[in-house]
């Protein structure tokens, strides 16, 4: 109890130091807030299209204007964010669960756990992570769960390598020599002494890739992998309205466009700010 | 040392083809039926399998696409009937022209703007250097790009159409290089030049954008460290001009864990480059590869992230190989 409410007022000095902080929590909730509750607040049905008002530029009717087929792009982009928000979520939470216990495991055990985690990681960071993303998804099948893990799997290494490290400066340090020496079996040490200790690290990285994951998600849909098009989803919308760029039409793609980008630089900025909650040595 | 360096990347290409190997064993459904095509007959099915090898063990099937690649053989698209090697081969130069002048574009910006915000900590050059090392990594770069063409294409009318490598009234320049930026000028057509770099210069630009913000924040913090010690200090002491000891004394010394972030650097840039390919139809290797995934025709991709990933090994190997040249003290097998 006492740890929670020293690190609640370590967070509220934090953000009374840092406003910025503040400022992308905030944009975090309502990026949540529509997650969770977009498709019940939004004026028009995002599927719902009407030729006679198609292409409309944004007006008091639809603030976002409206699409090629008619339909409303704001409705289109608060609708999308539960799915954006989901891919984001599910493949930081696969690769953290994947990385995190791979890693932990290769700085406890050592020899030749170690060796494969770390082959394994180096040969996926011989590729440009996108491509391989691309490469995956393309082989394992087009569909938004073949997204998640295939961006799962290109933040493997940063995640392994991070718990990996952490682990094994952890392995020799004095109170896991005390809890081994008081008979404690190897898988014991891992819950209750190293995993604990290398928990925080790993949720501050899985905020500081969230941005990266939304992205490569997105980029994904963009050139047409995963998402179909009815579906309204941030990379999808932006491939469909790059098309009217060219001819002035910018509202299509400039709003879920930048709807994309918000979210980005609101996790980037959470990111830090949570590094700089848990590990106030590296900031910044 | 180098050689030492080189053998180093074996593993890597190694298990990138096993990776680009077992991708396509990982298709879903029956891969025979799969390139036999949707009007195969079983029989026609099996004659597939046999002649592709697949009936045989995994292994096999392995040794036999490790001969297919030694030979060059990357298979055939199913769509347009051409090797794949030579589909590349065609399209690789206009891929390679653009990441290129897209990371000379991020370089030329970002190292002056690192520099000028170490050498003015807290000042607003040193605000703008954070913002837009920050706007840079959340900018999605197909967003960019399309922002890029909508103002200075439809807005300005300075930009051709996002359409391709030249303009439909210019032909191509005689084959060199396959880069169309030396190749008229080795053939001396300013005009080709003007309409070649006309159509490189935004999606170039799209690509400096998204790279720029490693570089110039290693760059930032790297002058910082170097600025602060003690050599600088005898220098300016000494009496040296602030030019001189920024540019020679400091610069120099700072720009060595520039390079070492350059192999990110190349990850992000390959990377984005088919997501631009994409938004300006440029007719690179990633919008070949994009086309391919479209019309489910896996030998394009599967060739497409090979050569990716053996040009980012390489491109790695050149990296490290250039760090331990210009700095001596660095032992390439540490």
């Amino acid at each position: 109890m006492t740890a929670l409410a020293a690190t609640a007022r370590q967070a509220r000095y934090v953000i009374a130091e840092n406003p910025v902080t503040g400022f992308a929590f905030v944009l975090f909730m309502l990026i949540v807030l529509s997650a969770v509750f977009g498709p019940h607040i939004v004026p028009y049905d995002p599927l719902m299209s009407d030729t006679a008002e198609a292409l409309q530029p944004p007006s008091a009717h639809h603030w976002f204007g409206t699409d090629q087929l008619g339909r409303d792009v704001f409705s289109r982009v608060i609708v999308a964010t539960r799915l954006d928000f989901f891919i984001a979520v599910a493949s930081v939470a696969l690769v953290f669960l994947m990385g995190g216990l791979a890693g932990v495991a290769a700085g406890f055990f050592g020899g030749w756990t170690d060796r494969i985690v770390g082959r394994i990681a180096d040969t996926i960071m011989a590729f440009p992570l996108f491509v391989l993303a691309m490469g995956i998804v393309a082989a394992l099948g087009n569909t938004v769960q073949n997204i998640v893990l295939a961006t799962a799997i290109v933040n493997f290494p940063l995640y392994a390598r991070i718990a990996r490290a952490e682990a094994n400066i952890r392995r020799d340090a004095g109170f896991v020599e005390a809890a081994r020496l008081s008979g404690n079996p190897d898988w014991r040490i891992l819950t209750f002494q190293i995993l604990p200790n290398v928990f925080p690290i790993l949720v501050v990285q899985m905020s500081l890739t969230m941005g990266y994951a939304i992205l490569n998600a997105a980029g994904l849909s963009f050139i047409g992998l995963g998402v179909r098009p009815p579906t309204p989803e941030w990379g999808i919308m932006v491939a469909e309205g790059s098309a009217f760029m060219v001819s002035g039409e910018w509202w299509n793609a400039f709003f879920p466009g930048a709807a994309l980008m918000v979210a980005v630089f609101c996790f980037n900025l959470l990111g830090d700010g949570l590094r700089d909650m848990v590990d106030p040595r590296r900031r910044t | 040392m180098v050689l030492k360096r080189a053998a180093m990347a074996i593993p890597s290409l190694i298990g990138v083809v096993i990776v680009t190997f077992l991708l396509t064993r990982a298709l879903p459904g029956d891969p025979a039926a799969y390139f036999a095509g949707p009007a195969a007959t079983p029989k026609a099915i099996e004659e597939v399998r046999v002649k592709l090898g697949l009936d045989k063990p995994l292994i096999a099937q392995f040794g036999h696409y490790v001969v297919d690649l030694a030979h060059g053989n990357l298979g055939t698209s199913l769509t347009t009937g051409q090797s794949v090697v030579t589909e590349l081969r065609t399209r690789l130069p206009a891929s390679a022209e653009l990441t290129l002048l897209g990371l000379l574009v991020s370089i030329v910006i970002a190292v002056p703007l690192g520099i000028l915000a170490a050498t003015r900590p807290n000042s607003l050059v040193d605000h703008a250097c954070r913002v837009i090392a920050t706007a840079g990594v959340s900018l999605p770069v197909f967003f960019t790009g399309l922002i890029l063409v909508y103002v200075f294409y439809y807005l300005l009318g300075w930009a051709p159409a996002p359409l391709g490598r030249l303009d439909v009234f210019y032909s191509a320049p005689p084959q060199v290089t396959g880069f169309y930026l030396i190749d008229s000028l080795l053939a001396r057509d300013g005009g080709t030049f003007m309409a070649a770099l006309k159509q490189l210069i935004l999606p170039a630009l799209t690509l400096g954008i998204f790279s720029l913000a490693p570089i110039a924040r290693m760059t930032r913090a790297s002058m910082l460290a170097v600025l602060s010690s003690d050599f600088v200090r005898t220098a300016r002491a000494s009496g040296l001009s602030a030019y001189t000891v920024i540019i020679t004394y400091a610069f120099h010394n700072a720009m060595l864990p520039v390079i070492t972030t350059l192999g990110m650097v190349f990850s992000f840039l390959l990377g984005a480059n088919v997501l631009v390919e994409k938004v300006f139809a440029w007719p690179g290797i990633g919008s070949y590869a994009v086309e391919a995934l479209l019309a489910s025709d896996f030998a394009p991709v599967q060739g497409f992230v090979l050569t990716m990933a053996v040009m980012y090994v390489m491109l790695n190997l050149m990296i490290d190989v250039l760090y331990g040249l210009i700095d001596p003290r660095v032992r390439l097998d540490a």
